[in-house]
């Protein structure tokens, strides 16, 4: 219970203690062992950012090739490339690190209230893991010797007799990296949300936007597994000589469909739900009022997430499966539809009786609202068999995924970064640049991707390099390559509004938006330690249902770094654990894990002496640390926590 | 289903849709809301009935955000947190709501999709022709089957068709994954090894309809394509009994060097032409090759110009096809191309 | 904001820094992991019925089953291992560093011992994972549990490594404790892909 006490330290004083325990290591070095979830959670959004930019930049080409029948920008083989690395690029190397690993990472401890997010040293590993396997890939693109088999690298097309070389290699073994990425941050996201809350921060105080996070990282845990085993089957055949793909020696084709949209559906939901997630919380900060229907949302979520996992065969529905299970699968992707309805209906009632704010941010969930339906509502066609087997593989397909991914995830994107600049930097961004950035994005979206419908209901397939002008489809190209001008150009704009911003916008102080969760408590940016006392929450939005003296958490050692562990369900304290500082270790793991990897593309031995150095690094990552950090004395004294 | 009113909801949606679907396109020309049959029209019908369903939900839901957004506004300054129970009890009424009619939308489109999914699926039991496809990197291996060998057709890339008779197409794969795709006529259907699949239509009106290969199968994906040919029943019959020949005997000088030519070269590894010695199954078969629209899977059209072009450089047109450079003096090329163009 | 103005505080410097159990954050991790690993398998489990039902003839071609000795040896080496394993779980609440340490090398035995046998076990698949698909399988399933066992023995011998050292603290001995849970999922596993390896092969 809390009581009325006088604090030993000041505020300065207990500033200074903690900075010195907390503060972020420096030089090249401290870099490198930073193991702090602000730095890592930036270090994932701004490199997932990169990865959008040089997607982006693919896409670019493709359109100008594709603006005209017969163009020759680029021939069937780099074309090929293309299209595939800026597949994967966008869903493994900017959607889902961005989305669930760049703002989870982030966002995560301190809406929980808490000084780091659990495992820091696993975090920080992911997120190095997660550079070179995109290393992986790009370099194979800049050495022409790209993935060119598409996002998805179907056999037996990527199999050894029909792709020699190493392109679906590094595409496969990318896979494995970002995959091992992404399953680390969402044990170390879900233990977080977990044990790590404030005291007074019960499951149903949490913000939505943790349990679309816990979700989220079960959702990971789950579906992960299927493309490691899918893309790591693939290798085997490749490289070993397994015949799980090769039909002639009793392996299947269909198999690896299976595998990997158990994968790639709940990938999707992966990526979308984090975007519902920022529009919940953005649109309640924005009305002034608490979301309306929290309840029916986390329910939502949950189930989008768990049905999410029942659709994948419509993907499939153009292989000739039997009709029954085709119904099944159309049945299951038209009832995933009501969960998200239901969110939407639920911004639509809190806005109605809300206190609508036109912030930027607004002005980008509205954009969402609008692209996503659409998208979604292109959805609903494509899980009727029938249309699916005139509209699946063509230009209309790519409409429709390209709505629902730019309106689910990058639009709220972008809201978030409107929102959360300021906290995460201390600077706000250029609203006027950011209308701006906003007309030009939403007009050259609408005009590239609407035209795709057309083009695919006139029979443009998807993946084709150039087209013959008496197919009748130049014009609708040349408009759907217009508009991606436009896009570009709104991107550049975010660009120069976010580096003028950093170096001259305005001073943002510690909740310019009045919001409700716990990060809009502490400094902007956060201190290396985030809260000076770890908060008590009394409701859903815990800044908003504070009272005037508010309890906080006292008796935590500042000459450590120790975070308090809560139980899962009522948040009470449990235990006071010293959590892994700054380590070079993770940095150094990932390096090794990573040279395993590749070289394991190019000789099987590679995993047993690749073995050797990443033992060692782990082993060092593991060894308890010296006597500096624990003092024998805490140990004999400290009680011990029984299992009950 | 009511002739009428899916005539209204056929006319209703194109008016809407007329500027993007180009009047000028000749019916042949492929598009998925141009049907040519019962099984791409029962697809085109479903789509509208769905489309508008869409259109409906979407409007609805783009006023009532517009709507929220007037009625709401507030100055940016006002920061005080706004609680409205007898709202919020409405808004339960309304989510509600939403929530039914959303469902029970979605149950109709399922409704639908199931019953017009099932004629589409089915392969009929009785079919008046079947036909043999088999997919290959970058071409379509095209045949008809029949239960003495020497009534056996086997073509390339077009497929003929009689109106109005009931067709089978059973489907295989010769390498990777391929898709058969004609959508004036009908939905369609991978191709996958280690897999037999075959889908049933029927085409009603007489054209020729462009399909092309709806799979990604490598670098000339792009230039994949087939038609179909649909004709009366005693145009078929004869182009039948035109195809079953061997190839028409040379009578000219000028077209025995041609053939001679062929023969001595290296198009004998991969083409079969009947009634010579070359009887290579890599490639497509040319034993009557001059009475095909279009070259090279559709790519190019059947003329002499085109054919020497495709046969000195196929790379040129279809990079890493697996057609290789034929190096020819002129007057070979000239006296080949003279033969080829009289396999009609 | 004064120091010296009295402020409603949750003091809980009382609270243990220890913990053992379910209420250990560690653990909660590696049951995290403990899933994605089964998921895995499941996945694998999956791969190999799939490919089972499309074909008549199973194992197919001239291939005999996989010889059952050491797959059998190794699971009754595996149950009896289930008991260090349950003793060092005992020994570590009581921060009893010598017998820890004694379990743990006791463990570390078994683990080798474990690996010798799955290697035999290899050997005796009666199959080369290049001759088809069901080669794959078997070697692919048996592969994936031995880089777990591999692993798992790893961390048991660092522990050992480091209960020799005096840094054995509070902590250390609940990772002792939850490395031992860690082999309960080795154990489980092995069972479970046992009945796979050598039951599909022929009962269904």
């Amino acid at each position: 219970m809390p009581v009325q006490t006088t604090a030993r330290l000041t505020d300065s004083e207990l500033h200074e203690r903690l900075e010195r325990t907390w503060g972020h290591p420096k030089g090249v070095w401290g870099w490198f062992s930073n193991v702090h979830h602000t730095a890592i959670g930036i270090r994932f959004m701004v490199t997932a950012f990169i990865f959008f930019l040089l997607g982006g930049i693919l896409a670019a080409v493709m359109r100008t090739q594709l603006a005209f029948p017969e163009n020759n920008v680029l021939g069937p083989d780099r074309y090929n490339q293309f299209f595939s690395v800026h597949g994967s690029t966008m869903i493994f190397l900017f959607a889902v690190p961005m989305m669930f690993q760049g703002f989870g990472v982030y966002l995560v401890p301190l809406m929980c209230g808490a000084r780091n997010i659990a495992f820091p040293r696993l975090n920080a590993f992911s997120y190095y893991i997660y550079v070179g396997g995109g290393l992986l890939l790009w370099i194979g693109l800049l050495l022409n010797v790209g993935v060119d088999t598409g996002w998805f690298s179907y056999v037996p097309l990527s199999g050894p007799q029909f792709t020699p070389g190493k392109r679906a290699d590094f595409w496969a073994q990318m896979i494995t990296f970002t995959e091992v990425s992404a399953l680390g941050v969402a044990v170390c996201i879900a233990t977080t949300i977990l044990r790590y809350r404030a005291p007074g921060m019960t499951l149903n105080r949490m913000p939505i936007l943790l349990w679309e996070k816990l979700v989220v990282s079960i959702a990971v845990i789950f579906a992960m597994p299927a493309v490691m085993v899918a893309s790591s089957l693939l290798l085997l055949d490749r490289l070993v000589g397994t015949q799980f793909f090769n039909p002639a020696e009793g392996g299947d084709v269909l198999l690896y469909q299976h595998l990997f949209w158990f994968f790639a559906h709940p990938d999707v939901y992966i990526i979308f739900l984090p975007g519902t997630s920022i529009v919940s919380t953005l649109v309640a900060v924005y009305t002034r009022r608490h979301i309306f229907g929290y309840t029916p949302i986390v329910i939502s979520m949950i189930a989008t997430a768990f049905l999410g996992f029942s659709v994948w065969v419509h993907h499939m529905f153009a292989t000739g499966l039997p009709p029954l299970g085709e119904n099944f699968f159309t049945t299951a992707t038209l009832m995933i539809v009501i969960p998200t309805a239901a969110q939407f209906f639920c911004w639509l009632a809190t806005m109605w009786n809300g206190k609508l704010q036109f912030k930027l941010p607004m002005l980008w969930l509205f954009g969402f609202l609008f692209v996503f339906l659409i998208g979604g509502l292109s959805g609903v066609m494509l899980a009727s068999v029938p249309v699916d087997l005139q509209v699946h593989d063509t230009y209309f397909l790519i409409a429709h995924l390209h709505y629902v991914l730019i309106g689910g995830a990058v639009f709220p994107m972008f809201a978030g970064i409107y929102h959360w600049f300021p906290k995460i930097t201390g600077k706000f961004l250029n609203e006027a640049l950011g209308k701006i950035q906003f007309w030009l994005f939403f007009v050259g979206f609408n005009v590239t991707f609407f035209t795709m419908h057309f083009l695919g209901l006139r029979g443009m397939p998807r993946r084709i390099y150039t087209y013959a002008p008496e197919l009748h489809w130049s014009g609708l190209n040349l408009l759907a390559s217009s508009g991606a001008v436009f896009m570009a150009v709104g991107t550049l704009v975010f660009l120069w509004n976010v580096g003028s911003s950093l170096y001259g916008g305005a001073i943002a102080d510690i909740n310019p938006w009045a919001a409700g969760s716990l990060e809009w408590g502490v400094p902007s940016p956060p201190p290396s330690y985030n809260f000076l006392y770890i908060p008590t929450v009394n409701g859903r939005e815990a800044l908003w249902s504070a009272v005037a003296n508010q309890p906080v958490v006292t008796g935590l050692r500042t000459d450590i770094q120790e975070m308090l562990v809560t139980h899962s369900l009522d948040s009470e304290p449990q235990y006071r654990e010293e959590t892994a500082g700054a380590s070079i270790w993770p940095f150094l793991t990932a390096v090794a894990v990573s040279a395993a990897f590749v070289g394991s593309i190019f000789t099987a031995w590679a995993v047993p002496i690749g073995a050797v150095p990443v033992t060692i690094a782990l082993i060092a990552w593991l060894w308890p640390r010296g006597s500096s950090s624990t003092s024998k004395r805490a140990t004999a004294l400290e009680p011990l926590a029984y299992e009950r | 289903m009511n002739g009428l009113a899916s005539a209204a909801i056929k006319m209703a949606g194109l008016r809407g849709a007329a500027w993007a679907l180009d009047p000028r396109i000749e019916p042949g020309r492929h598009a998925a809301l141009r049907p040519a049959g019962p099984e791409s029209a029962r697809i085109e019908w479903l789509y509208w009935v769905i489309f508008w369903i869409c259109l409906v939900v979407f409007v609805l839901m783009m006023i009532g955000f517009a709507r929220a957004a007037r009625i709401s506004s507030t100055s940016v300054s006002d920061r005080a947190i706004l609680e409205d129970p007898q709202g919020d009890r409405r808004s339960a009424w309304g989510v509600g709501i939403g929530l039914g009619i959303t469902t029970l939308a979605l149950f109709v489109v399922l409704v639908f999709s199931i019953a017009e999914g099932r004629p589409i699926e089915g392969v009929a039991t009785q079919n008046d022709v079947t036909i043999e496809v088999t997919g290959h990197q970058w071409w379509w291996e095209v045949a008809y089957p029949n239960s003495e060998a020497d009534l056996r057709i086997t073509t390339a890339n077009e497929i003929h068709v009689p109106v109005g008779e009931r067709i089978a197409v059973v489907m295989k794969s010769g390498d990777v994954i391929h898709s058969f795709w004609a959508p004036n006529i009908t939905g369609k259907r991978d191709l996958i090894p280690g897999y037999a699949s075959a889908i049933s239509f029927q085409v009603d009106t007489p054209g020729t309809y462009h399909g092309q290969c709806a799979e990604f199968c490598g670098l000339q994906h792009a230039h994949m394509g087939f038609s179909v040919v649909a004709e009366s029943k005693r145009e078929f019959e004869a182009w039948q009994r035109q195809q079953l020949q061997s190839a028409i005997e040379p009578s000219e000088p000028e077209t025995k060097r041609g053939r001679q030519v062929f023969l001595t070269h290296a198009c004998v590894m991969c083409h079969t032409i009947r009634g010579t010695t070359a009887a290579s199954q890599m490639g497509p078969d040319l034993t009557h090759v001059a009475s095909r629209n279009r070259i090279a899977a559709e790519t190019l059209p059947n003329t002499p110009g085109a054919l020497a072009g495709w046969i000195l450089d196929p790379q040129s047109i279809k990079p890493g096809n697996h057609m290789a450079a034929n190096a020819l003096a002129g007057d070979e090329l000239e006296a080949l191309i003279t033969y080829l163009e009289s396999l009609k | 904001m004064n120091g010296e103005k009295p402020r409603s505080a949750l003091d809980v410097s009382k609270l243990p820094t220890v913990a053992f159990g379910h209420t250990n954050v560690s653990l909660l991790g590696n049951v995290f992991y403990m899933t994605i690993e089964g998921t895995m398998f499941a996945m694998v489990i999956a791969t190999y019925l799939f490919l089972r039902t499309r074909s008549t003839e199973w194992p197919p071609g001239d291939h005999m089953p996989p010889a059952l000795r050491y797959g059998m040896i190794n699971a009754v080496v595996f149950i009896v291992s289930v008991l260090p394993a349950r003793w060092i779980k005992m020994r570590a609440v009581e921060q009893a560093r010598e017998k820890v340490q004694l379990g743990l090398m006791v463990l570390s035995a078994f683990g080798v011992v474990a690996m010798v046998f799955r290697v035999l076990e290899f050997g005796t698949l009666n199959c080369r994972w290049s001759d088809n698909a069901y080669a794959s399988c078997l070697w692919v399933v048996l592969g994936l549990h031995s880089g777990h066992l591999i692993t798992e023995w790893i961390e048991t011998v660092t522990l050992l490594a480091i209960s020799f050292t005096g840094r054995m603290r509070g902590m250390t001995f609940a990772d002792a404790s939850i490395n031992s849970d860690y082999w309960y999922f080795v154990v489980a596993t092995a069972l479970l892909l046992d009945l796979v390896i050598y039951g599909t092969a022929r009962w269904f």
